[in-house]
């Protein structure tokens, strides 16, 4: 039955945060296709309002059931999403020397986007069940490890290591929220150490070659070593007020590949300044608070852990991103979440901002 | 508060509160890191990095690998790459354009209103070369280096360009390069290509395109307002591509285009021991030059709308009647299936009657008797239309496709023709007509429906010579780097064997030399102890019916095309060559003396590379 505590407690300034991120986003990414004035990219920003509103729409529609039936479905979700990382390796689209899209008539998604909500509801699931109050052993990390191992291997063939390890982490993060026993850790820690030595011994050189690009940009200097060049000129020659509106002149000449995808903060910092981009730090700060206190304030376990899984997953994307884009961290394909465009990130987004409502607003309903 | 709620807060979400909290300080120290880097990046060092967006100073160019080169077996170069001068422009470095165009114009000699209608079409992104002009000449290139400080946003990129040594020579082997379309570039293996390069189109420039082409380079340089160089940045060294060997003789392609200067048709010769292709000549022939330069509509037209259709390799695209070259395969399937034996004799009184049908031997007066060594010697069309009566089209087939008819030979170049060996069945689901047996003594004569090219002509004689095997056709031989180091070296490639036992080959063979070497024999008028051959004439009938003329010319357009196949010297085989010659009337006439020919300049530089040679 319907209940009217579902509107009292429905969690209006979570709503408005993720609009406001998503309003900032459209601005950058206009900004991003008509600068360059040469190529009209402009379906891409009416491509992108579209993919808010299917979002939008299957954020809602996700409302009209209690996420405890997540708990229920988790093990089906997970399976639905190894299905699709199949069908991308039989079925999938080449683009740029990856396959990671499935094309469904006029439209293409990208399943690994997918699989990260469903690895958080998995997960949540699993530890709520294992969870006793005391730190986990070994024997209890078998499990997750192997359900983030299937579509690890899965994503990594595509290939796109960057999306395959950052399942890793959040499984990672999650774990660590759970909490490990003392030993558990300092053994698991160990290992870890050992094992990286092995393993680069047992790759071959091309691939070896190939990690310590992906660590290095510099090593490649005329493909994500020049990316990143052209992006810390971007960003840097922002200053403190940036260039203003439609003022960028990097990403107005072409220079900056992915400029409207994994690149977008470039922009936006050139045109906004220090002042641009710490405003959107501070709202992404806000945003993570505000879904953590939703984690708080949830009354069980699976409850708790997907809220706190979904929460770690937005707070990594926007860390690996701002970090490879202001030439930090490895250059990897990760988005900036509501800002980035890219349909299947922004409807992972909508997806996971609507479990989060969906967990504030049922609180305090039991069954 | 009830104790029941106290309880519960403190079991666990006070728990989770001291780890939310920790979460939380987590996230807020990493956001941290990020507030730091950006401080770093936009305001101690905001200056420089301002300085180095002004202009777009860190700009990529792209460094084009040299393309491998071609030898022929000898090593002599076929194909080489020279240098060429491309005129480009950056628009937006060029300011004020107007004034930038009129000066290069005035210096170069070339009308301002092209440079005008090559930006109109290239309007791309403002710091995007455009080309303006490919392959500037070499005097124009010194004027415009001397003057390049009165020409902001110019620019002269030295760029290799493919140069075909001997025009027209084994053009459908070797093939041309183009421009890089839409279509290629989609492609995996094309990944590393951009719009504006070059790619092989046919020939092995096409088909070992992956090989030749080389990995590009490129530097990362600092430009001033001005679009000029400053400062290289960081660069990284093209790669050339691998250089071919191919297994082909270029004396030896030469002789054999002068032979098939003005004729339409065919020729290859190949190593009857190993599948390689000595001469491959597809007559009439084109210049690849055109091509290298990028070709003008006229010119394509003129080429395309050729009836002697020049573009197309007739070696392995043109697919013919085999006719009585075709009498082979049905001698072995008559031998083989006890349908005949060396001593079985057939009447030919110039004809045979068959259904309501009369059909004739293309010798009215008739043979008389003769029995299968002879019937291949004359060529007798009644002794096979008693073999074909016996057989069956489905028999027949069988061996005609153990014999490598009716697929492809797999010989390392494109758009290969499977030809075609016709059965019963296939007529039903193609014609839905059932088989008429009166079409069998068609096929058995090589007529009707069958389908060969010279290719598979010369693949099966290599075999008949070679004492059965079967081998693909290699056009390469070797592949080596641009040091020299070899990379592969192609080996024989078995892909099967004819069907026949040694003894009754032995007969087939027999009647082949006969063919040369008989004063009866079809193709007496090319004998020559020295050179030994063995070979079989046919006469492929255009119209599908014989008309009444056989042997001798119809109506024009419509002449019989030339076969000849043959292998030399007959006890040890080193060259088999098989010669179609489009409405080239009698293959004793025309197309036996080139195939004479051919063998005869092949085997006499042979014995001189042998006297001379390791």
């Amino acid at each position: 039955m319907f209940d009217r505590r579902l509107i009292t407690h429905f969690d209006w300034g979570l709503l408005a945060l993720t609009l406001l991120l998503g309003c900032v986003g459209s601005v950058v990414l206009y900004s991003a296709v008509h600068a360059g004035g040469s190529v009209n990219h402009d379906g891409l920003l009416v491509r992108q309002l579209f993919w808010f509103a299917i979002g939008g729409g299957v954020m809602l529609f996700s409302l009209l059931f209690s996420y405890k039936r997540l708990d229920q479905w988790g093990v089906f979700i997970y399976a639905g999403g190894l299905l699709l990382l199949v069908g991308v390796m039989v079925f999938g689209r080449y683009g740029g020397g990856a396959r990671r899209w499935l094309v469904l008539g006029p439209i293409s998604i990208q399943p690994s986007e997918l699989m990260k909500i469903a690895l958080c509801i998995i997960l949540a699931r699993y530890f709520a069940k294992t969870f006793t109050g005391e730190g986990l052993r070994i024997r209890d990390l078998v499990q997750p490890f192997l359900l983030v191992l299937f579509p690890f291997i899965l994503i990594v063939q595509q290939p796109d290591l960057g999306t395959a390890i950052l399942l890793f982490i959040i499984g990672g993060s999650l774990t660590l929220f759970v909490g490990l026993k003392r030993h558990t850790f300092l053994t698991l820690m160990g290992a870890g150490l050992a094992c990286v030595p092995m393993i680069w011994f047992f790759l071959k050189e091309y691939q070896k070659q190939r990690i310590l690009t992906f660590l290095d940009p510099g090593r490649d200097p005329l493909g994500t070593g020049y990316h990143i060049i052209q992006s810390k000129i971007a960003i840097g020659s922002g200053q403190l007020f940036g260039k203003g509106f439609l003022g960028g002149t990097q990403n107005a000449l072409d220079f900056l590949p992915e400029q409207h995808t994994d690149f977008i903060l470039s922009v936006l910092a050139e045109e906004w300044g220090f002042v641009g981009c710490a405003v959107l730090l501070f709202l992404y700060l806000l945003f993570l608070a505000w879904s953590l206190n939703v984690a708080y304030r949830c009354r069980d376990a699976f409850g708790t852990f997907l809220a706190v899984g979904i929460t770690v997953m937005n707070f990594w994307h926007i860390f690996i991103n701002m970090g490879m884009v202001m030439g930090l961290l490895p250059v990897v394909g990760v988005p900036l979440p509501m800002v980035s465009y890219g349909g299947s990130s922004v409807v992972t987004m909508f997806l996971g901002v609507g479990i989060l409502l969906n967990i504030s607003m049922r609180r305090f309903i039991v069954d | 508060m009830a104790p029941g709620s106290d309880y519960l807060r403190n079991s666990e979400n006070d728990g989770y509160r001291r780890r939310l909290m920790f979460l939380f300080g987590f996230a807020a120290f990493f956001f941290l890191i990020l507030l730091t880097r950006l401080f770093y990046l936009q305001i101690l060092q905001g200056d420089e990095y301002a300085r180095l967006s002004e202009n777009n100073c860190i700009r990529l160019q792209s460094i084009p690998p040299h393309r491998g080169l071609i030898y022929d077996r000898n090593a002599r170069l076929l194909v080489d790459n020279r240098p060429a001068y491309d005129l480009q422009i950056v628009p937006g470095d060029a300011r004020p354009m107007a004034e930038v165009l009129a000066r290069l114009s005035e210096l170069s000699g070339i009308p301002v209103s092209d440079f005008e209608e090559r930006l109109e079409r290239n309007r791309g992104p403002g710091y995007r070369a455009v080309l303006l002009r490919q392959d500037l000449e070499r005097d124009v290139v010194g004027i415009l280096s001397a003057r390049r400080y009165d020409l902001p946003g110019v620019r002269i990129d030295a760029k290799p360009r493919r140069q075909y040594m001997y025009p027209g020579l084994a053009a459908h082997l070797i093939g041309y390069l183009g421009e890089v379309n839409a279509q290629e570039l989609q492609r995996p293996e094309n990944a590393d290509l951009r719009g504006g390069d070059f790619l092989g189109k046919t020939g092995v420039e096409r088909v070992y395109d992956t090989i030749l082409r080389g990995e590009r380079g490129g530097r990362q340089v600092e430009v001033n307002a001005r679009g000029q160089v400053v400062r290289i940045l960081q660069t990284v060294p093209a790669k050339p591509g691998a250089s071919l060997y191919l297994a082909m003789d270029q004396d030896l392609q030469a002789r054999t285009e002068a032979l098939m200067e003005g004729r339409v048709g065919a020729v290859v010769a190949m190593d009857p021991q190993n599948g390689q292709v000595l001469a491959m000549v597809s007559s009439p022939s084109f210049d690849q030059n055109l091509f290298a330069k990028g070709i003008g509509t006229e010119e394509w037209r003129k080429l395309v709308e050729n009836r002697h259709r020049p573009m197309e390799n007739k070696v392995i695209q043109g697919a013919y009647p085999p006719a009585s070259t075709y009498k082979i395969i049905s001698a072995m399937a008559a031998l083989e299936e006890g349908v005949v034996d060396s001593g079985t004799r057939f009447f030919c009184s110039g004809s045979h009657a068959y259904g309501d049908r009369n059909f004739r031997c293309w010798k009215r007066t008739g043979h008389g008797s003769l029995n299968l060594v002879e019937a291949l010697e004359h060529s007798c069309d009644v002794y096979f239309y008693q073999v074909g009566q016996r057989l069956g089209v489905d028999r027949l087939a069988w061996y005609a496709r153990a014999a490598g008819f009716g697929r492809r030979t797999g010989v390392d170049l494109d758009h290969e023709e499977a030809g075609l060996v016709p059965t019963a069945g296939w007529k039903r689901r193609r014609l839905g007509i059932p088989w008429q047996g009166g079409e069998t003594l068609s096929v058995v004569i090589g007529q009707g429906y069958n389908l060969a090219t010279c290719m598979q002509a010369a693949v099966m004689m290599a075999a008949v010579g070679n004492g059965g095997t079967l081998y693909r056709p290699q056009v390469v031989h070797e592949i080596r780097e641009a040091g020299g180091n070899l990379v592969k070296r192609f080996a024989p490639e078995v892909t099967g064997r004819l069907p026949v036992t040694p003894e009754n080959l032995e007969l087939i063979r027999e009647g082949l030399w006969n063919v040369v070497n008989r004063p009866t024999g079809t193709a007496r008028r090319i004998r020559d102890p020295e050179l030994d051959i063995a070979g079989k004439t046919g006469t492929a009938q255009v119209l599908s019916r014989k008309s009444e003329d056989e042997e001798s010319s119809s109506r024009p357009g419509f002449e019989p095309h030339a076969w000849f196949v043959a292998f030399a010297p007959y006890r040890d085989p080193k060259i088999a060559v098989a010669v179609i010659v489009e409405h080239g009337e009698a293959g004793s006439a025309v197309a036996a003396p080139i195939a004479a020919e051919v063998i005869r300049s092949y085997l006499k530089s042979g014995k001189k590379a042998d006297e001379t040679g390791p």
